[in-house]
């Protein structure tokens, strides 16, 4: 075993019951853990947070060791959906198409001021907060967040996906969810 | 000889067609291409409905407004001095000038000198901000034309610029630095000795990066005549800043309309030939080096002084003083509330931001707040060529033509 | 030629008449002069295509909106730039809110294309002769001109800020 790989954090196995040559544990907290480690962005990129999205993508701060090495720019395999910056009234609809386009399962975090509540952008053209169009999971504060509070955005987003039940999606109460977005 | 060649089997094709009784359409098939609002190689949200023939595009309508923030409407409703946290978010890559630029605008209304101490201070920031400007705009065509590495290497660079912003006026990108007046505070050891460390470290990260682009055959084969533009076209298009300067004319407004002492420093202006984006690389590549030059001689000719104007009415006096006299308490008072006396006025001031000329055109009527408060911004004047600058090229060609002329979505949609 | 305020105002004068260019002022440097709609498309191109003035840079226009000031009430604001000799101008006209019409200048500068369709979508100038005078950064469903002085800043469908606290 070289040097480097001393490095390697190895994610914590979830609990279960280990024995000579086998270790069970339930399906749902495999796939959770599996989940939580590659979760692909989506970044929505409109103004200033973008900009420190790059530095968050960047050499410093490094978003790839959370597993999110692929911004993934095509909403079909993206997991999480980071809308980053102001959201103007005319591109509310987009927003909303790009989610309605996104495969379960899926999270969306409004990083900044702006995509949580419109920020100092209270006038007639900002949409006030993108949780008016899409369900928003992780509201992370700041104008524009430091790189520290996206990745600590992400990883609130990782604890939901590890620990989000397989049917979650198909209750009751996520469907009228999605319903009074009007997404079908 | 091929072309010849060609012809001749067309001929053929059509003699073909003729003699089986075919259609002889010579219509082109149109594609329509939809690049935007999110697309991932237009770093920002611009609408491009193209019309393709092949790989080749025939015709483009913009839209944009896709994040109109209404800055000149709010303009209208905050006192002068919160309207500086605006000018940040507009381009967001170089904020101290856009911060700067107001305050000096509004200062020529209110017939405020800053001592040479504040210019020189701002000229460092400025200059930085240019630097971090170019420097974004120049490692994105890196990206474009497939060499991702440059971004990552200088953005490490950019973080130490940002380190810098932080230790000056506490914040990495929305700066909101300075004040009407001045800095709000002086320069601590600890700035000027990272401004040192900069001016030590970056010539040879800069070089490094130049190095991998310039002479860089497949670079020079992507970027050489993409999104030409001539010079008159250009002028005629309102261009200013370094796609102006890439056209062949040497307009810059530090040197014409010098402001914040600019005329106390030796730099030149580069200026391309053809205004391709290779031209544009090249120019921004250069203006950095000038910059760094800028820097080089504030800091090292860094006057001594007050870092604000004396101007009570204006500025913020120091926070002791406003739990100790009584004085200060009413002016702090005054100008936290928005209540200081505003002289009636009409002023027009311009720096050259990183995307050229950025302009504040005030109307005061001795208000709180401006009247009118308009912002000449140089992305939403040269991004309207955008669509003569891509017909007849490919589409590949547009995406980089769109990352050399660096539009801020901030600044273009105001 | 050095180009300065009297001599510039002295030639636009003699060229168009003292009827038709008045209120010439200098604010901040920059000589501010009014005009009328029927001279400003002419007033404009002959700045521009004067050999001694060659004033051919549009450096930016907008609008702006006087409530109350009866036939002033709309202004148009140009601000034109010679590049060769250095040298500022502002030109503005006023017109009626009843009646904001204007000659486009999209023949004179490529530029004025977008300025000319942001001073419609914020004002509702319109502009004979414009090839395609659209809103360009509000929605297109948008039923009035934002920036004119009596449509409210703020989104109207908040209902979590009170204006007693957020001074709305």
């Amino acid at each position: 075993m070289s040097d480097s790989n001393k490095d390697i954090a190895m994610a914590e196995a979830p609990d279960g019951i280990s024995g000579a040559g086998f270790f069970a544990t339930s399906l749902e907290k495999v796939i959770g853990l599996a989940r939580k480690h590659s979760l692909w962005p989506l970044p929505f990129a409109t103004s200033c947070c973008g900009i420190e999205y790059m530095a968050t993508m960047g050499s410093n701060y490094d978003i790839s060791r959370f597993g999110s090495e692929r911004p993934s720019f095509s909403p079909r395999q993206a997991d999480i959906l980071m809308v980053m910056g102001t959201i103007a009234k005319k591109m509310g609809p987009v927003v909303k198409q790009v989610y309605e386009q996104m495969a379960e399962p899926r999270w969306v975090i409004a990083v900044g001021a702006c995509a949580s509540s419109g920020g100092i952008f209270d006038t007639y053209s900002v949409l006030q907060g993108i949780d008016r169009v899409v369900p928003v999971d992780v509201y992370v504060p700041g104008c524009p967040p430091r790189p520290e509070q996206i990745l600590d955005g992400l990883m609130r987003v990782q604890e939901l996906a590890e620990s989000e039940s397989l049917r979650r999606r198909d209750s009751p109460e996520y469907q009228a969810l999605l319903a009074s977005y009007n997404i079908k | 000889m091929a072309t010849e060649n060609k012809t001749a089997e067309l001929t053929e094709l059509e003699q073909f067609r003729k003699d089986h009784g075919l259609a002889l359409h010579e219509e082109r098939q149109l594609t329509t291409l939809n690049l935007g609002p999110t697309h991932p190689a237009t770093h920002g949200i611009f609408q491009n409905i193209l019309q393709m023939d092949g790989e080749v595009i025939v015709d483009a309508v913009p839209t944009i407004g896709y994040i109109h923030r209404a800055f000149e409407k709010i303009a209208e409703r905050r006192p002068f001095y919160q309207i500086t946290p605006l000018t940040d978010r507009m381009n967001y890559c170089s904020s101290p000038i856009n911060n700067m630029g107001y305050h000096m605008a509004v200062e020529k209304l209110l017939g405020i000198t800053v001592p040479k101490r504040a210019q020189y201070i701002r000229v460092i920031m400025m200059e930085l901000a240019r630097i971090s400007d170019h420097l974004i705009c120049n490692s994105i065509l890196g990206v474009d034309s497939g060499a991702f590495t440059g971004f990552l290497y200088v953005m490490q660079e950019r973080e130490h610029i940002y380190d810098i912003y932080e230790e000056v006026c506490g914040a990495r990108l929305t700066t909101n630095m300075g004040r009407i007046g001045g800095m709000e505070r002086d320069l601590s050891p600890k700035a000027l000795h990272m401004i040192d460390e900069f001016l030590k470290r970056f010539p040879k990260v800069w070089a490094e990066f130049e190095k991998m682009l310039t002479r860089n055959r497949i670079f020079i084969d992507r970027t050489t005549d993409v999104g030409a533009i001539s010079a008159e076209r250009a002028l005629s298009y309102g261009f200013t800043g370094p796609n102006l300067r890439a056209a062949g004319v040497d307009y810059d407004v530090r040197v014409m309309n010098p402001y914040s002492s600019y005329e106390d420093f030796e730099f030149e202006i580069p200026v391309g030939a053809k205004g391709d984006t290779y031209d544009r690389f090249l120019v921004r590549n250069e203006e950095v080096w000038q910059s760094l030059k800028i820097i080089e001689q504030a800091y090292k000719n860094l006057p001594e002084g007050s870092y604000h104007a004396d101007a009570p009415h204006y500025y913020l006096p120091p926070k002791q003083e406003v739990y100790t006299s009584m004085e200060a308490l009413i002016y702090h008072f005054k100008i936290v509330m928005g209540e200081a006396d505003i002289p009636v006025g009409e002023v027009y001031h311009s720096v050259e931001g990183g995307n050229g000329e950025l302009g504040f055109y005030i109307i005061s009527d001795g208000g709180r707040t401006p009247y009118r408060l308009h912002f000449r911004r140089p992305c939403f004047i040269y991004y309207q060529a955008y669509t003569e600058m891509i017909k007849g090229g490919q589409l590949a060609d547009a995406i980089l033509t769109l990352s050399s002329l660096n539009v801020i979505a901030g600044e273009l949609d105001a | 030629m050095e180009l300065t305020n009297e001599n510039v105002l002295g030639k636009i004068i003699s060229e168009f008449g003292e009827e038709n260019i008045w209120d010439a002022m200098n604010p901040d440097g920059i000589m501010t002069i009014t005009t009328n709609r029927e001279s400003i498309h002419n007033l404009i191109k002959y700045l521009r295509d004067d050999k001694e003035l060659q004033i051919s840079f549009l450096t930016t226009m907008c609008g702006i909106h006087f409530p109350g000031q009866g036939d002033k009430e709309m202004c148009m604001m140009y601000q034109l730039h010679s590049l060769r000799h250095n040298y500022r101008i502002r030109i503005k006209v006023f017109m009626p809110a009843s009646d904001p019409v204007m000659p486009t200048m999209t023949d004179l500068y490529a530029t004025a294309n977008w300025m000319e369709r942001e001073a419609f979508d914020f004002y509702g100038f319109k502009f004979i002769g414009h090839p395609n005078l659209t809103r360009i950064l509000n929605i297109e469903e948008m039923e009035y001109h934002p920036m004119l002085k009596q449509y409210p800043l703020e989104d109207q469908t908040r209902e979590d800020k009170i204006n007693t606290y957020f001074g709305r």
